[in-house]
């Protein structure tokens, strides 16, 4: 039988996306009351490429003055803004969501850049839902009085919001979105490590017209969001981060009239029974854990699997992470990116080599780590317990602890026996199987034969310490209104 | 290759309840789940040196199909120099694998391939619907065998498949595996009638336990053919049953798939789940006719630079 | 308590705890004299402790699951009961409403009237409130993706201050109706209509646990519950502005969610869904539906 075997292999050659798409400034300002300008104190940092530690650009850092100078930009702004007829809030909205679509390519790139994450997530993921957000925030603009809280529902005030760097943009489109439409201005930190979109989308604002102080943006650090949320003319707080910070924050507005909102870490389990369409669920559990780097507080970080298929289903799961692509982010049939900074990188490390020192089993695919920026390879671990630390405490990277359960019951209970309570995966064939356990967990989404999905019309947020308040749908205006 | 069930699972043959449980007992496809895996993977951008490795590919692994009433001794002869140097203009063209006729063509297609690597494969079996009877089936693959067939490409009874006769089914491939000798069966499910793809991975292993050199999506003849979803899921299946096994059963999607773009999707489904292994054309086919060209295309645009056009390749 | 005949004593009632659907004594033995607005002696009430706290949260934590996963239509005939069982003893609560309020026969008895009808409500909405609150969500993609709200789990309730009764089930009612359990801290000053009460939920087919009732001293009882990590929410109800903020960063440590005392001028007044709703987390269950088609299959 003559063969015509092919002496090269089938290596995909690199197929970057074009980095000149977008136009990093050398500096920026903060952008308050629709001008960019430097801090009070004239600080400023830089900001990097995780997957190169390239500086990126050098960014006004702002200080309790410049959060006082953007509050009362805010609270100006406030006064026109809500007394604005929704349906002209709603076309502002979709001015911008249709410039974000424009733009798409070009912030994504950027995205990619700042944060390190895959191109191909960030132009497949993120930036289509940031779009998405908008257009059905917009809608909601003029239709507040049939959202089910009464006629006329009021807005609050001026929102404080305080977002992470796992999903730049994604979380300032859930922050920003709902707030506009409702009728509320808004100041925005970004994390410090991804200032970048959100400076780009103050951009945006311009280019829609948006009125002056509607929207402000401070980049900054951890200082700055504290004076933002203590701020004593903030009326609306809202944060997405880790739930250490996220209890800080709790306090801090203990005995005031600030609403609040928090979306915090999560230990998501993912359920994999011994009838579930198993390749399906393969996708599911490295969709769960190695999107976006396992950088994710929804993250399916946890595999529960049911103990007689344990076997069988690690073969298929070390065989399918032996075939990830880690490398450049830009490029485009990259899987895994870079870790987004060196604490998050050595915070990963460190509870990856406890995992380790603790007894478990530790697993990586043969993979080749670039020699500059934040890499940690993807990993699992076997053998793990309840009583492992990686198994309980929040990893936020792209280490996966394996756990084994006999019945639907202990599924359940190993699920349930975590202070967080956000996200959580069920795979079955069996469909009551998938109601009764749905039912069962404690968790404000929970995946059943899929994993990591979001939609603007989904309501998103957790139970127990992983937070409360819900962002997205009809249920995300409540956290805007004053009902 | 073994012609009746490997040992592994030689018992799960024995009888009909035990085909029937073992074929039920797979487990279960979420439909949502495998055609988001297969789009993702058909994200992958793959260009320059891997284009040109994957256009090679493609070509070598062509099944230059003709099945057509209208076929005549002119056509196939047209079709067999095709498949023999596909691109007249530049020699370094591979050639394709096979050539795939009607039985009555075979001869033909035999000496216009004369002397090359190309092979002759021919359907049979009652082709396309596979309704007739076993004895004419069998009559339909001897002749093509004797006409000088290198491949068979069978039908499944799909009527019998889905009123749950597991073992009719799998008799009659066996029966036809035995008909054809020394040639390579492909077994096409026809998966557009299948319906389901619970439905597709159990024929994918029926198939496999029957004897298949190859397992085909389709005949090309019904409103959904080759996708990229029933494809990777029968990918799965060989992937799984060697490893089970260790026999490696080859894939073929046939129908619907036209440009070099496609294709090479095709082929990223195959490295990133079967695997490396896989990447051949003893083990990978597509059954197709227009596809040649657009690979032709393809292929003279990466060595010009320029895009090629319908005049610069051959209409046969 | 004053002798209505003069040739017989009357049978003085010990006022007692409820946690777990029993009757005890506070834990650590003790009693405060609680009086009428006058000033006169109307009992003595158990002043319970945090171990007390801490029984009521045990006790409420093993009655949720059954409670919670109760259909609703049960937990509305239970409810239901509870206004049943209350008009029944209508006479008592307005004597003990009009004592501890200072209010007179008539006023005291539209307040047991009102109470009675808040159960009522209350009952009615158990199978409701998720058809109001919850829904399908029509997402971007091949999915059922459905809202459903669900009990938050134990709840700490302080009781108002001055409406010892119905303003005391007015905060409760909605706890228990969407599948919360509870534990009650009663009006400090007006515990008594409250302990009553708790024999009323005794007799009414509600499950031991799901409402337990601490008397005794608001901060000392608020303070262990607010920062018990097995406590899932608190209604601030009855906290003063200074208590309130106490409270409110101490059920940080495991982010409870926190109802902030908000001025009541009117217990009578329609009360609305939003005791409800603060304390109902929603949960989004997302399942494939068949796919687009693409392959020929939705299957």
């Amino acid at each position: 039988m003559a063969k015509e075997k092919m002496t090269t292999a089938f290596e995909y050659a690199p197929a970057p996306e074009s980095r000149s798409v977008v136009d990093i400034a050398p500096s920026y300002g903060l952008f308050i009351d629709g001008e960019f300008t430097d801090a009070a104190d004239g600080k400023v940092f830089k900001t990097v490429s995780p997957s190169t530690e390239e500086v990126l650009s050098e960014v006004a850092r702002a200080g309790a003055e410049d959060v006082d100078r953007a509050v009362r930009a805010a609270r100006k702004a406030f006064e026109k803004w809500s007394a604005l007829p929704g349906s002209e809030r709603a076309k502002y909205l979709f001015r911008i969501a249709r410039i974000i679509q424009e733009r798409s390519r070009e912030l994504a790139v950027l995205e990619t850049l700042d944060n390190g994450k895959p191109i191909k997530e960030t132009r497949d993921a993120d930036l289509p839902l940031v779009a998405a957000h908008f257009f059905y925030y917009a809608g909601w603009a003029d239709k507040l009085d049939h959202a089910g809280y009464g006629a006329n529902p009021r807005p609050l005030g001026v929102a404080g919001q305080v977002i992470p760097w796992n999903f730049p943009l994604l979380m300032l489109a859930w922050k920003i979105a709902p707030a506009l439409a409702t009728g509320n201005t808004v100041v925005l930190k970004p994390a410090e490590t991804t200032p970048l979109s959100a400076l780009f989308f103050a951009d945006i604002c311009r280019q829609a017209g948006l009125p002056k102080g509607v929207v402000n943006i401070l980049p900054g650090y951890g200082d700055a969001g504290a004076a933002l949320v203590a701020h004593p003319d903030v009326n609306k707080v809202a944060f997405t981060g880790s739930t250490a910070v996220g209890k800080e924050i709790a306090r801090t507005v203990a005995g005031t009239r600030k609403k609040l909102t928090l979306e915090l870490g999560g230990k998501g389990a993912n359920i994999v029974f011994d009838d579930a369409p198993i390749d399906q669920a393969v996708e599911g559990i490295v969709t769960g854990i190695f999107f976006n780097q396992g950088q994710v507080c929804c993250a399916g970080s946890r595999l529960l699997v049911q103990e007689s298929i344990h076997d069988e289903l690690l073969d298929s799961l070390k065989r399918r992470l032996s075939t990830l692509r880690l490398g450049d982010p830009l490029d485009k049939n990259t899987d895994i990116g870079a870790i987004n900074s060196a604490e998050q990188l050595a915070r990963i490390t460190t509870l990856a080599d406890r995992g380790a020192a603790e007894g478990a089993e530790r697993w990586s695919p043969a993979c080749e780590l670039p020699s500059a920026g934040y890499w940690f390879a993807p990993t699992l671990f076997t053998n793990v317990t309840q009583a492992h630390t990686i198994a309980r405490d929040e990893i936020f990277g792209p280490v996966l602890s394996v756990l084994t359960f006999r019945t639907p019951d202990e599924a359940v209970a190993k699920a349930n026996n975590t202070q967080y309570g956000l996200s959580a995966g069920i795979w079955t064939e069996k469909g009551s199987r998938i109601l009764a356990v749905a039912n069962k967990l404690r968790a404000g989404v929970v995946w059943s034969n899929t994993f990591n999905k979001f939609d603007p019309t989904s309501p998103f947020g957790g139970y127990k310490e992983s937070g409360f308040g819900r962002e997205g749908g009809r249920h995300g205006l409540e956290a805007y209104l004053d009902v | 290759m073994p012609t009746t069930a490997p040992h592994a699972l030689a018992d799960v043959t024995a009888s009909d309840s035990t085909l029937r449980r073992f074929l039920h007992g797979l487990p279960g496809v979420d439909a949502v789940g495998l055609e988001a895996r297969a789009a993702s993977l058909g994200t992958r951008s793959i260009k320059t040196t891997a284009k040109a490795y994957a256009i090679d590919l493609a070509i070598s692994m062509v099944d230059l199909t003709t099945l057509e009433g209208a076929d005549t001794p002119g056509k196939v002869r047209a079709l067999g120099a095709k498949a023999v140097h596909p691109d007249p203009t530049d020699r370094t063209t591979p050639a394709t694998a096979a050539v795939c006729v009607y039985p009555d063509m075979v001869a033909t297609a035999k000496e216009a391939v004369a002397g090359s690597s190309v092979k002759v494969a021919s359907v049979a079996t009652a082709f396309p619907a596979g309704r007739a009877a076993l004895d004419v089936k069998l009559a339909d693959v001897r002749d093509a065998v004797s006409a000088g067939a290198d491949e068979i490409d069978m039908v499944i009874d799909r009527g019998a498949f889905l009123a749950g006769n597991y073992l009719k089914v799998y008799d009659e491939i066996t029966a036809v595996k035995e008909a054809s000798g020394a040639a390579r069966l492909k077994v096409i499910f026809e998966t557009g009638e299948l319906s389901t793809y619970d439905n597709i991975r159990r024929a994918s292993w029926l198939g496999m336990l029957a004897g298949a050199d190859f397992i085909k999506t389709s005949t090309g003849k019904v409103a959904v053919n080759a996708t990229p979803a029933n494809t990777l899921l029968m990918l799965e299946a060989v992937r799984d049953f060697r490893a089970q096994t260790g026999v490696q059963v080859g894939v073929k999607p046939a129908g619907g798939i036209r440009t070099s773009k496609d294709a090479i999707k095709f082929l990223v489904l195959v490295n990133e789940t079967a695997g490396t292994d896989w990447l051949d054309n003893h083990w990978f086919r597509f059954g197709a006719s227009s596809l040649l060209n657009d690979l032709l295309m393809q292929r003279q645009k990466l060595a010009t630079g320029r895009y090629s056009g319908p005049d610069y390749v051959t209409v046969d | 308590m004053s002798d209505r005949s003069t040739d017989r004593l009357s049978v003085f009632k010990t006022y007692k705890l409820y946690v777990g659907g029993k009757f005890p004594r506070s834990e650590s033995g003790r009693v405060y004299e609680v009086t009428d607005s006058k000033g006169n002696w109307l009992a003595n009430a158990p002043q319970s402790s945090r171990k007390d706290a801490r029984d009521a949260v045990v006790a409420a934590r093993k009655a949720f699951g059954g409670w919670s996963g109760a259909t609703a239509y049960n937990r509305g005939q239970v409810l239901y009961r509870v206004a049943e069982m209350l008009e029944g003893r209508r006479d008592q609560f307005v004597r003990e409403v009009a004592e501890a309020e200072g209010l007179g026969r008539s006023k005291a008895a539209a307040v047991v009237d009102a109470t009675v009808d808040r159960w009522v409500w209350y009952a009615g909405w158990t199978d409701k409130i998720a058809q109001v609150v919850g829904g399908g969500n029509p997402v971007a993609g091949p999915f059922f993706n459905l809202s459903s709200p669900e009990p938050t789990g134990v709840v700490a309730v302080l009781a108002p201050q001055e409406s010892s009764f119905l303003g005391l089930v007015s905060v409760l009612a909605p706890v228990i109706a969407t599948g919360n359990t509870a534990a009650v801290v009663t009006s400090e000053k007006s515990p008594l209509p409250a302990l009553s009460l708790a024999e009323v939920l005794a007799t009414s087919d509600v499950p031991g646990g799901v409402v337990n009732v601490l008397s005794g001293r608001t901060a000392e009882i608020a303070a262990p519950l607010a920062a018990h990590q097995d406590v899932n929410a608190i209604d601030l109800a009855g906290a003063d502005e200074v208590l309130a903020k106490e409270l409110e960063i101490a059920a940080a440590d495991n982010l409870k969610r926190v109802l902030r005392p908000q001025p009541v001028d009117d217990w009578t007044a329609a009360p609305g869904t939003d005791r409800m709703t603060a304390f109902l987390e929603t949960k989004t269950v997302w399942h494939p539906t068949g796919a687009l088609g693409a392959s020929g299959s939705s299957y």
